[in-house]
């Protein structure tokens, strides 16, 4: 064990108001060799600028391709109880809902196993379990397994789906978000714990426009809670806000994005119903007054990712409007009619919105059977480059249909 | 050999009574002061606090978390996507015991509303292969730095800021109000001998978005065109022969203007505003004094309920440039490949001299 407790560095983001990372590794570091040597390898970067992490073989448990990031320090000699860090990542409840004996028996297992430092949570939505050596791995995993916990998803496979509080606690969810996440999680383990794909792929679950998980942005498929009727407005609702002083007019009818709400004198509020694209800001901003629409569901839009490698692509919609009711049969037939075409044409590194990039839209439609509606595109090609299907020129040109 | 595949919990048997008895059942919710939330149902009325945490934890502090909800929350809690911690409650009364319990621990209590919300981040320093710079320190500075804004209800709107440590710009970074992104700004060392034993040349050629890696069959490696590479790093990625962290000329960037939700506008990309900033760690006082410049120029022109990015689309990214005094140059110009969409195609401008 070298001695590598001087981190004058790190020590510096100890002070000021918000919670210390560094107190955090500290905290481990008194009770694991790890975390100390994580502490003096942290501390050399600061020193460097530079990362001392590499990744290396392939690890993980029996069983599985993924839920396991191998990591090795490329300093083993000084820190040698992180030569080998590896990171586990555990499928967290829909909503991270938790109680506190399933937090305190993670913490129990992970004390037992691993560097006792966690990340609460990933970006993914999983917990994170921060550095553990190979031979640990499956022992944490089988301790996990037997108090019914599991890997979350990492390499080309399904990343653990995530959703937001949904109807846990939120008025404004239009659809289980919390059910849909826990069985479309249940129905894909295979997909989720085996990598098999051109590369990573996403679910996540809002209950609403809101988008509170941030699924437009990197989900390859996006589950937006929407409705198709009109938002429902309580007039003596919407004066208990102006009496209470809310320029309705002001921040509510006039930042409306399509301008279908309006005020009359007398302080009652209307909505041409069908102009409203229900983007939430009138529902947001007076909750007591105006409630979405009855008949809810969901809008799918598919292909979000961050930026690596083809820019960053925000996800556009595929399916205007789908029931979202449990056993989602459709959305799960939907999924696994895209994943079969993406795992037919994706490259290598190429994620589904990627991939409809290249191919086409048009191609893509299709080729997994839906239609092309308006709602698709903000607007229609500027040029003439139509790649018609060849098939069906000549089909034409003979008079016959097909 | 242990069961495999159980997924994840189920998450029912964590819900406290109050939000099974009124799941789905919501009917409004109240902004009670900064970082304490009142939802309404049927059966009667929940009390949420929140409060930031650094997201990397100790088990010992997660489970001096788990005292508190002990205490106060019948053992509930849940957690946000922005690493914030929800004590659960349906006791008014409990409420302030769980906000002197956060203060007395160290966790702020804020985040809601017209607040800055903790910063979703990336591993950097501590566990990534990657990395242009940290993540968790920077973090910790920019949300020292921010504090007051964390527990108050002073901006024009939320405020939600991401840390990404290289370029790949995992957490949404491309999508938030600010965005710090770590950059590579030097092409890739290239270890023939690693990217021999190592890799395939195929795959790690063809990972190239912009095709500026060429077989190199005399070493049985790859080469580099310098001038085609735009330090993605997705190399290496697919191969640790291919260096490309660079402790002088590593750094951040600075992007602004993203959003998820639809609400008055459609999501947006963050967008770059300052190109690079050297890497000066234990602080990195140059980041927290640019973001800082920024909310505060925000807070001070906008309108009412702007995010960043509305307040920036209204008036202008030139009258932006020319009210931060932020120096815009040809590195703030897009040359990808979906740049032409940024292009102004119109005289229709504002002049900023």
């Amino acid at each position: 064990m070298v001695e590598n407790s001087k981190t004058p560095q790190l020590d510096e983001l100890e002070s000021g108001p918000w919670p210390s990372f560094v107190t955090e590794i500290k905290k481990a570091a008194a009770k694991n060799d790890m975390s100390k040597d994580l502490l003096g390898v942290l501390e050399r970067s600061y020193h460097d600028k530079i990362g001392h992490w590499k990744h290396g073989g392939i690890v993980g448990v029996k069983g599985y391709g993924g839920g396991v990031v191998g990591r090795y320090t490329d300093l083993p000699e000084e820190f040698p109880a992180v030569k080998e860090f590896h990171t586990m990542r555990i499928a967290a409840p829909s909503g991270w809902f938790y109680d506190t004996n399933a937090l305190r028996t993670l913490c129990d297992i992970w004390e037992r196993h691993g560097s006792g430092i966690t990340n609460v949570h990933g970006s993914t939505g999983d917990l994170i379990f921060l550095g553990t050596t190979t031979e640990e791995l499956q022992p944490t995993f089988d301790e996990l397994a037997e108090n019914g916990f599991d890997l979350g998803g990492s390499g080309s496979d399904l990343r653990s789906p995530s959703c937001c509080v949904g109807p846990g606690r939120c008025e404004f969810a239009c659809y289980d978000t919390l059910d849909m996440c826990y069985d479309i999680t249940q129905e894909f383990q295979d997909e989720l714990h085996r990598p098999m794909w051109p590369y990573k792929s996403k679910i996540k679950m809002s209950g609403c426009a809101n988008d509170c998980v941030a699924a437009a942005a990197r989900a390859d498929f996006s589950v937006i809670g929407t409705w198709r009727d009109s938002i429902q407005i309580d007039n003596e609702a919407v004066k208990k806000y102006i009496e209470d002083g809310m320029d309705v007019r002001e921040v509510v009818v006039k930042k409306c994005p399509t301008r279908c709400l309006s005020l009359s004198e007398d302080g009652e509020l209307s909505v041409e119903a069908s102009e409203c694209t229900r983007c939430m800001h009138c529902i947001n901003m007076m909750p007591k007054a105006i409630k979405q629409g009855k008949e809810k569901g969901a809008t799918i839009l598919v292909g979000a990712k961050s930026t690596i490698v083809q820019s960053a692509f925000m996800s556009w919609v595929l399916v205007p409007f789908m029931k979202m009711e449990a056993p989602y049969d459709e959305f799960k037939e939907l999924v696994n009619t895209i994943w079969d075409w993406w795992d037919e044409n994706g490259k290598t590194r190429e994620r589904l919105g990627e991939t409809i990039y290249r191919i086409g839209m048009g191609r893509f439609l299709r080729a997994v059977g839906l239609e092309a509606v308006p709602q698709m595109v903000y607007r229609p090609r500027a040029n003439p480059y139509v790649f018609w299907p060849q098939d069906q020129i000549f089909a034409e040109a003979n008079g016959g249909e097909n | 050999m242990a069961m495999i595949d159980n997924g994840p919990p189920d998450f029912r048997m964590y819900l406290p009574e109050i939000i099974k008895e009124n799941y789905g059942k919501w009917e409004y919710h109240e902004h009670v002061k900064p970082g304490v939330l009142k939802h309404v149902g049927p059966a009667g009325a929940l009390y949420t606090v929140r409060a930031g945490e650094p997201r990397l934890m100790s088990v010992d502090t997660i489970r001096e978390i788990c005292d508190i909800a002990d205490e106060f929350c019948d053992g509930h809690l849940r957690f946000t996507s922005r690493n914030n911690i929800e004590f659960l409650t349906p006791k008014e009364e409990n409420v302030e015991g769980i906000i002197e319990a956060c203060a007395k621990h160290g966790f702020p209590v804020g985040g809601t509303g017209r607040a800055l919300s903790n910063i979703v981040h990336t591993q950097g320093w501590v566990h990534c292969h990657t990395p242009a710079s940290d993540a968790s320190g920077i973090v910790k500075a920019v949300m020292d730095d921010l504090y007051e804004y964390f527990g108050t209800q002073t901006l024009p709107n939320k405020l939600h800021i991401a840390m990404a440590c290289c370029l790949n710009m995992c957490g949404a970074a491309h999508c938030s109000d600010i965005s710090i992104v770590a950059i590579h700004r030097t092409p890739p060392r290239i270890d023939h001998e690693t990217v021999r034993k190592s890799s395939e040349i195929p795959p790690l050629v063809a990972c190239c978005p912009t095709a500026a890696i060429r077989p190199n069959p005399k070493e049985k490696s790859v080469t580099v065109v310098e001038d085609r590479c735009m330090y993605c790093g997705n190399c290496y990625t697919m191969s640790p022969g291919m260096h490309i962290m660079d402790a002088d000329n590593d750094g951040l960037a600075i992007m602004v203007g993203g959003k998820v939700s639809t609400a008055r506008t459609d999501p947006s990309f963050s967008r770059m505003v300052i190109p690079f900033i050297k890497n000066n760690p234990p602080r990195w006082p140059e980041v927290t004094e640019a973001i800082r410049h920024i909310v505060e120029t925000w807070i001070n022109n906008a309108n009412d309920g702007e995010r960043l990015g509305e307040w920036i689309e209204r008036i202008g990214w030139e009258r932006f440039f020319s009210l931060t005094g932020l120096p815009f140059s040809e590195l703030l110009i897009d040359d990808f490949i979906f740049s032409r969409e940024t292009f102004h195609t119109s005289s229709a401008f504002k002049y900023t001299d």
